[in-house]
């Protein structure tokens, strides 16, 4: 049986500084401190378990760059479970891991809110006329790009090159209802006015088809091995082809169809017929074929348009339903998500056959698209106007008033005090609930956390370690009685049998 | 390029009688009530986008990311 699909997003946003000179490093740094700081949530990431050089294939390329691990920057994990820090020189928000889809989505949200807030409380402090302003986007415009990685938790026994070549298909295809849309080409050997328009900012990116590497010779399938759990039992499926989504609805869809062809994989289930033949190449191709009408080749010869291996893919998702149910993608707070995500997939497959109409209000680059052509064909202008590229990027524009996604009345997921309660209370089916209860109950006590474990200090004898390995565990059902039994951390720390638990120490109790 | 934009963006609403057929009332009257909105947000966008936008937009470069 598929596991079940703990999974997240790490959106980095665009940034920008007006009135003064600064790196995007100090600007980014100003904006996460302005947060942590405000709402004293400055517990510090620990850095023990990353290993982004280690490669899923279990080999390491001596000429790959992977990613560094940069320590000196501003970094915090927040009482929603989620981590807020600047990398390299964007800040990031990561949300805490989900169960749904749903949560995801509702995370996501409550990371945009993190950032308005940020920019409303660093820009305060800011002298008149300067200020500090964030884009969730995926690219400059000049050939820059900065990512919305998803991360899915899947089984160490799925064999990683079968797993590879299966979800690199629903890659290539599923950027006809995720992408955010791009005014102009940004790869290598075009002219930027070599495409008007194109359905992802990312996919003009992608130089390989499997790699290490997340910022040169980006790779559609990126290698990263570090599951930030269990790793005898688990990976953790690093996700960089995507873009960041400004609609709820195409978030939801981007995860959710990933979340349910990741278990088809894992099961079996998974049409193995239906595997792109030279899938860097087309990626661009289908991001570039706004009609959505040109075939592609598939390894055994047949063509066929990313609609049509869409609605195979569905097709088998629908029986893998039937077949085995969808309780992967499902919880108990969410227990039709399954459906759900299957139900809208299936219509918004059905919209996009005839021209989209009825996803206008879902789809990002749709959305993008009606308002850039509407605003051309009022003004009259060239193709090349830097006006059109001017409401690309505001379309992702974070500043109150500013966005132009925000006006395009995008149907939503999640209302406005869901997202603003998600800034601060942990999803409750994962180990986050166990580490954002920790950060709200004892902060002052908590030394550091990561993905997989928490350092206590408790004010006499060592620091104390608590791991967290099971990203199932940690759960409210789980932990909720300790947290109404324990009043010190070290009460805490004796209920879960780790009094022993100096920072090497791995005995686990039955919570986690 | 900018016809080939175009066709696909106004398929849908503008050429309203070929698509009628295809959708439900409630989806069409949805899609009305979108192109009400957008016409609406043309009307006022001026006053949203960076008063500059070719300095904006040549100015927005970021380096270093991921």
């Amino acid at each position: 049986m598929a596991l079940p699909k703990v999974c997240g997003i790490e959106t980095e946003y665009g940034v920008i500084s007006r009135g003064f000179d600064s790196s995007p490093i100090v600007a980014s740094s100003v904006l996460v401190n302005a947060y942590a700081g405000a709402f004293k949530q400055n517990i510090q990431w620990d850095f023990g378990d990353e290993t982004p050089d280690r490669d899923a294939r279990g080999f390491s390329l001596e000429d790959a760059f992977p990613p560094e691990v940069e320590t000196h920057m501003a970094n915090s994990v927040l009482t929603n479970g989620a981590r807020y820090y600047v990398d390299h020189a964007h800040p990031e928000v990561s949300t805490p891991e989900c169960r749904t889809a749903t949560e995801v989505v509702l995370y996501d949200r409550a990371g945009e809110e993190i950032i308005k807030e940020s920019m409303e409380r660093a820009n305060a402090l800011l002298p008149d006329l300067h200020e500090i302003i964030t884009y969730k986007n995926n690219s400059d415009g000049k050939g820059n790009s900065y990512g919305c990685h998803e991360n899915y938790l899947v089984s160490r026994e799925t064999p990683f090159g079968q797993l590879a070549t299966f979800i690199t298909t629903h890659f290539v295809t599923r950027q006809i209802y995720c992408g955010a849309g791009k005014v102009g080409s940004e790869f290598l050997t075009e002219k930027p006015d070599a495409v008007s328009y194109q359905i992802t900012q990312r996919a003009d990116f992608f130089e390989e088809e499997i790699g290490l590497e997340t910022t040169i010779r980006r790779p559609i399938i990126n290698t990263r091995d570090e599951p930030h759990c269990d790793p005898d039992k688990y990976r953790r499926l690093h996700v960089i082809v995507g873009d960041a989504n400004m609609s709820e609805y195409a978030t939801y869809l981007k995860v959710g169809t990933t979340s349910i062809v990741l278990a088809m994989i894992e099961d079996g289930a998974y049409p193995a017929h239906l595997i792109i033949d030279n899938p860097v190449s087309t990626i661009r191709a289908v991001s570039r074929d706004i009609d959505m009408s040109k075939a592609i080749r598939l390894t055994n010869g047949t063509l066929k348009t990313p609609l049509e291996i869409q609605f195979l893919i569905l097709e088998a998702a629908e029986n893998y339903y039937q077949q085995s149910g969808l309780d992967c993608v499902s919880s108990d707070d969410f227990p039709r998500e399954g459906e759900n995500i299957l139900a809208l997939w299936r219509e918004t497959l059905s919209n996009l056959s005839h021209g989209g109409v009825g996803s206008f209000d879902t789809i990002d680059w749709l959305a993008k698209m009606r308002l850039i052509n509407a605003y051309q064909e009022k003004n009259d202008l060239s193709p090349n106007d830097a006006r059109l590229k001017a409401l690309d990027l505001q379309y992702h524009d974070m500043r109150a008033g500013k966005n132009l996604a925000e006006r395009m009345n995008l149907r939503k997921l999640v209302t406005q005090g869901d997202a603003d309660t998600a800034r601060t209370e942990p999803p409750h089916s994962t180990r986050a609930f166990f580490r954002g209860m920790c950060l709200q109950k004892w902060p002052e006590f908590v030394v550091s956390a990561n993905w997989d474990c928490l350092i206590f200090d408790v004010g006499e004898g060592p620091l104390r370690r608590i791991p967290m390995m099971e990203p199932l565990r940690g759960t409210r059902t789980l932990t909720e009685n300790l947290f109404s039994s324990c009043s010190t951390p070290m009460e805490l720390i004796l209920a879960l049998g780790l009094e022993h638990s100096e920072l090497t120490s791995f005995k686990v109790s039955d919570a986690f | 390029m900018t016809e080939k934009i175009r066709k696909s963006v106004s398929t849908p609403e503008e050429s309203g009688a070929e698509v009628v057929e295809d959708i439900s009332v409630g989806k069409n009257a949805h899609a009305e009530n979108l192109k009400a909105d957008l016409d609406n947000l043309l009307d006022e966008i001026d006053s949203i986008l960076e008063t500059n936008a070719e300095d904006f937009v040549n100015s927005y470069v970021q380096k270093g990311g991921e």
